[in-house]
């Protein structure tokens, strides 16, 4: 008995110390992008690694999501007459969630777990260490880096996402469901309101930044040689997909109390 | 007249746990300038750990660390940063950027913080440090590409590029063949009589030998032994002796070989 609560406690201390370390991580990395100095080629490298890097999934995952969403909507509606509106089911489905939610899960796939393979890569080997030899804060050229270009390309990378499943949707509709392209556009766009667009740019910022910083923290808190790169890769994969889905649940409470 | 320079390192009565383990136990030791300070120790005795304190990635929970006199162990990260400008070290495993070419792997600090040299200065001083190891046909290679004796001197480059005025080298012998042994051995010679201060941490007896002005030698975390190369040669401490010639040791205290070899060593000792 006492030896089951002295587990218990020990693993809550573990949590707290974990959330303390995060915490402190972020709020390092995020003073590290507005200070000096700034590593430029640094950061456009991340930036074609993340960008270009992750167009090809992204398009991917739209232009199916798209696709296989009209054949779905098209069932759903047929019986009221309705088929007419599957781009509206599309349009907003894909810019409020689907497009927000499945481009940070393909991206934290590729891009978090890179992240974290990377840094862990580099803890493992004293290479991070040899950064704070060589008078280089560590945190400022990986982590703040690949927080900037993260939350620059994601943002774009899901609005290429929410235009390629609105196109795949359109494909569908035109060659299987014979909706007119003029119906399939008005309806697609006449169902979109500022909010719908606004909440589908603010999801992607905070999904960067859960993809940036749990690779970062995953990386950085890296021990245990390789097998402990492979278990921090698993880790960041694992804490940022479970992150992106609660933290859009709370996102989509939150806009929805106060726009709708 | 009698006149000490001041020491260039000196370690007070440090102690260091990390995690639930005590690491070291009221540490004191001093580094003169100009002088190679090398301490051996067996492994995990705690000799990375004093280089490691030396250079701020490790903070020590009592005693106090001095680099030309300044005591860094209650400096934030961002002032060790203008500290370790004046230290360089050359890692275990080198730990080259696997992602810079060795070119930019030794002017990295330069290119970093040094803004007052021009891109062709850097580069000069880039290829005289290869030179100086031997290695200045390899400047546009990858370190995957370099052997594990050259990756050791590509980081010894790297250290001197930095023109640091101290090195701290860990194990800068470890694993390598006895040519590389050789020639990196020779290298910190060189810098030696350059007047680079030095730390030099070793368990290779021979190597010791050849490039220290002072030997420090460090057991389970505790200083046992402070003097010359000659005077621990001498010394008639036990442990000393145990560690500088493991044969002299009763032989049930030697590690047995296992398998047919135990089996024919143990058959060989009793005829």
């Amino acid at each position: 008995m006492i030896s089951a609560s002295f587990n218990i406690k020990s693993k809550l201390i573990g949590y707290v110390l974990v959330v303390q370390e995060f915490t402190f991580l972020c709020a390092q990395t995020v003073a590290g992008l507005v200070r000096p100095p700034w590593y430029v080629r640094e950061t456009v490298i991340q930036l074609d690694r993340i960008g270009v890097g992750s167009l090809f999934i992204v398009v991917l995952t739209g232009l199916f999501t798209g696709m296989v969403l009209a054949l779905q909507g098209a069932v759903q509606l047929e019986p009221y007459g309705a088929t007419i509106y599957v781009s509206s089911l599309i349009s907003t489905s894909v810019v409020r969630e689907l497009g927000p939610v499945l481009a940070a899960l393909m991206i934290a796939g590729r891009v978090g777990t890179g992240i974290a393979s990377e840094i862990a890569s580099m803890q493992v080997t004293e290479q991070i260490d040899a950064l704070r030899a060589e008078g280089t804060d560590p945190i400022q050229k990986l982590a703040a880096t690949r927080l900037a270009a993260c939350l620059l390309m994601i943002p774009i990378l899901t609005i290429i996402t929410n235009t390629i499943a609105i196109l795949g949707g359109w494909l569908v509709a035109r060659l299987y469901l014979a909706i007119d392209s003029y119906f399939y556009w008005t309806w697609a766009f006449e169902a979109l309101h500022a909010h719908d667009l606004i909440l589908g740019l603010v999801k992607p910022i905070v999904f960067a930044f859960i993809i940036a910083m749990v690779g970062c923290y995953a990386g950085f808190y890296t021990s245990g040689g390789t097998v402990g790169v492979g278990l921090s890769t698993t880790r960041s994969m694992v804490s940022s997909s479970i992150l992106i889905l609660m933290s859009d649940f709370f996102i989509t409470k939150l806009f929805m109390a106060y726009s709708w | 007249m009698n006149e000490t320079k001041p020491s260039m390192i000196t370690l007070d009565h440090v102690w260091l746990t990390l995690g639930d383990r005590l690491i070291l136990k009221d540490v004191s030791l001093d580094v003169q300038p100009g002088k190679t300070r090398v301490i051996l120790g067996g492994s995990g005795s705690g000799k990375t750990t004093i280089l490691r304190l030396i250079l701020g990635l490790y903070r020590a929970d009592r005693g106090s660390i001095r680099i030309e006199g300044q005591e860094i162990s209650h400096l934030a990260e961002r002032e060790m940063f203008r500290i370790r400008q004046e230290m360089a070290m050359v890692f275990q495993n080198a730990a080259l950027f696997d992602s810079l070419t060795v070119r930019e792997n030794v002017g990295y600090r330069l290119w970093e913080h040094g803004r007052l040299l021009s891109d062709e200065q850097i580069e000069q001083t880039v290829q005289e440090s290869l030179k100086f190891v031997g290695l200045e046909d390899t400047p546009e290679k990858m370190p995957a590409e370099l052997s594990g004796g050259m990756r050791k001197r590509v980081g010894i480059a790297r250290a001197l590029a930095s023109g640091a005025k101290v090195l701290l080298y860990d194990e800068p012998t470890a694993g390598l063949d006895p040519i590389n042994t050789c020639m990196v051995s020779r290298l910190i010679q060189k810098l030696k009589t350059k007047g680079v201060t030095q730390v030099v941490v070793t368990h290779d007896l021979e190597t010791a030998y050849q490039v220290a002005d002072h030997i420090v030698m460090i057991i389970k975390g505790r200083v046992l032994f402070d003097g010359t190369p000659d005077e621990i040669r001498h010394s008639g401490n036990p442990a000393i002796r145990e560690f500088l010639d493991p044969g002299s040791m009763p032989s049930e205290w030697r590690p047995q070989p296992k398998g047919d070899e135990g089996v024919a060593r143990q058959q060989a000792d009793l005829l």
